[in-house]
């Protein structure tokens, strides 16, 4: 409960940040922010609380990006049902590549290539049909107002992301205190002993994947709907993937906290260094890479962890102290 | 139905491509069998080899075959390098850490690359480049033929390598049975490292024999490591002769389904092909070897 109070005080702070900081740039940074830690918890349901790390969350979040793009542009459909539509699709991409994958056992090695190569395959595909627009992408044709799904003010914008992370963040709440969550992470500890208990590992990671699944794609729908340009290279591309594993991995996987920790901490790194050297090609990404090997190296536990152990380490001086 | 006069120099082309799509499947397979990891940098630094020989031409003047004799030995020691320094460390227990690893390394090497060389494309021009031979009443470029033979002969080296040294045993061993391998006294953390050496030595082998006919850009890993990937899978992970069946295999397909389907979708067939193997055969055609 102590938890849960947290998180509604966070969000609750969050809710008001665009009434204090009223510059459209600030305002765009903590906006950006909060939409990587809403990728990133999308990542850590599958890959922090259910240990099945995917390389290729791309292919969710670029499905459901299309979607609400494809519908809007091609059939002419609300983008609001393209926000559910778009999740849905996710969902369903997710629940594929589940199958596909569980069925068999798949883990570690296996299951990160086979996500990976799904993503290239749905970048492919997006690349050479002519309703995605192929290469030269799909453009959303500006039209703001509130039954569009597309705001003047950034701070609208913020409210959208704000909601969909809320969500986010309360299912992952829920995860860890439910009996699923129990589960699932009695899979990803040891599924051999989780089955020997009657645990149905394939029903649960199945639903890890599709609960994932489902916030990446809504990720991808808000992305969609705030740049109103997408093509296969920024949908289903390596980019994305890479941000959503490192946002926990950064921050601490298998925490409610995690993501929302790696998020300002990377967005903090990138904005200083864009500040320190400009905006050159791929070094952004040069710095997530050289981020996730030092973490990996010094840090498995992400900043979450450090923290962790950092208290841990003075309580028990104050207990020695006693 | 195309005639044969068509689909034979076409078989032909997807053998040779398939050859070089095997090396570097090979040393993915060996690093996988041994070290029981996907090395997702395998992409990139292919990538480092053919900029290396790329420059060592236009800097130095050596001619790409001349190469065979600096680059491999170069990645070799890169390879033991980076297993002994970075990799090896990073896992803490736990093959995910190595697998993220990887990837970290992968997006730095490509992007640094992308930063200093900048998108864009660069290829070395030979006397031989656009030399043919003619097989079988197919015209081939001469470049790609010996590729093709280059290929055979470093994997059967490989295989003489792994069967006929103590070093091939002591890697055969390790990859069987890691505590048992410590216990006898196999200095583990060195094999490892000469393992994941060897694997990207493959690399500077394929870098040398691929650059004639080929061309070199930050991103040109990509392609290449995806169908590793698949032919790793089709082939049955860490089994050395699936890599190098299942290479020349998806080199066929490529090329008949080039032919058939148009360029790009040629390649979503390779990707269908490891979809089906995933679903019907996980252990690969020919299970699961070292």
């Amino acid at each position: 409960m102590r938890q849960l109070a947290l998180l509604g005080l966070v969000f609750a702070a969050l809710f008001f940040v665009p009434f204090v900081v009223t510059s459209e740039a600030w305002q765009n940074t903590i906006l950006m922010t909060l939409y990587a830690a809403l990728l990133g918890q999308a990542w850590n349901i599958l890959g922090g609380y259910g240990g099945q790390f995917s390389f290729g969350h791309a292919a969710f979040f670029g499905t459901g990006a299309y979607t609400v793009a494809v519908l809007q542009v091609q059939l002419g459909v609300n983008p609001w049902i393209g926000l559910v539509a778009g999740g849905l699709m996710a969902v369903a991409v997710a629940a594929f590549i589940g199958f596909t994958t569980f069925r068999y056992g798949l883990r570690g090695s296996y299951f990160a290539l086979v996500t990976l190569a799904f993503a290239e395959v749905l970048r492919i595909l997006a690349n050479t049909v002519p309703f995605t627009g192929a290469g030269v992408g799909i453009l959303i044709p500006l039209d703001q107002s509130a039954a569009n799904l597309q705001f003047a003010s950034k701070a609208s914008y913020y409210w959208l992301v704000w909601a969909i992370a809320l969500a986010a963040f309360l299912t992952v709440w829920w995860i860890g205190h439910s009996r699923f969550g129990a589960r699932l992470m009695a899979v990803r500890d040891n599924e051999d002993a989780a089955r020997a208990l009657g645990v149905d590992p394939f029903a649960v990671k199945m639903r890890a994947i599709m609960l994932s699944g489902l916030f990446s794609g809504l990720a991808g729908v808000f992305y969609a709907q705030y740049f109103l340009y997408l093509d296969p290279a920024i949908a289903y591309g390596p980019a994305i993937s890479v941000e959503s594993l490192l946002v926990p991995i950064v921050g601490g996987m298998g925490t409610l906290f995690g993501p929302l920790l790696g998020a300002v901490a990377l967005h903090g790194v990138s904005e200083a260094s864009r500040a320190l050297i400009g905006d050159l090609p791929g070094i952004s990404l040069v710095l997530y890479g050289t981020i996730l090997i030092l973490m990996v190296l010094f840090a498995p536990r992400g900043l979450a962890g450090l923290v962790r152990r950092l208290s841990a380490r003075r309580n028990s001086r104050e207990t020695t102290n006693v | 139905m195309p005639d044969l006069a068509i689909i034979v120099p076409s078989v032909l082309n997807g053998l040779t491509t398939g050859a070089l799509y095997a090396l570097v499947a090979l040393g993915l397979t060996l690093i996988y069998g041994v070290l029981h990891i996907i090395n997702f940098a395998h992409g990139a630094l292919l990538m480092v080899g053919l900029y290396a020989v790329y420059f060592l031409h236009s800097s130095f003047g050596i001619d790409p075959y001349v190469s065979l004799l600096i680059v491999p030995p170069a990645m070799f020691a890169l390879g033991y390098a980076l297993q002994r320094g970075i990799i090896g460390r990073a896992s803490h227990g736990r093959d995910e850490n190595i697998l993220l690893v990887t990837l970290g390394l992968s997006i730095v090497i490509e992007n640094l690359a992308l930063f200093v060389f900048r998108s864009d494309t660069r290829s070395v021009d030979t006397p031989y480049s656009f030399e043919v031979v003619e097989i079988l009443g197919a015209f081939l470029p001469l470049p790609k033929v010996i590729a093709f033979a280059g290929a055979l002969v470093t994997a059967a080296l490989l295989w003489l390598l792994m069967s006929r040294t103590d070093l091939g045993r002591a890697i055969r061993a390790l990859a069987k049975e890691r505590k048992g391998a410590k216990l006898v006294g196999i200095d583990v953390d060195h094999v490892f490292a000469m393992s994941f050496g060897l694997g990207i030595a493959c690399l500077g082998v394929a870098a040398c024999l691929l650059l004639p006919s080929y061309y070199v850009t930050p991103q040109v890993g990509h392609g290449f490591v995806l169908i590793a990937f698949t032919i790793v899978v089709l082939g049955g992970m860490g089994s050395f002769v699936g890599a190098l069946v299942g290479g020349l295999i998806i080199g066929v397909v490529e090329a008949l389904g080039g032919l058939f389907l148009g360029e790009s979708l040629g390649q979503i067939g390779i990707f269908l092909i490891f979809i089906l193997v995933l679903v019907f055969r996980p252990t690969g055609l020919l299970g699961h070897k070292v």
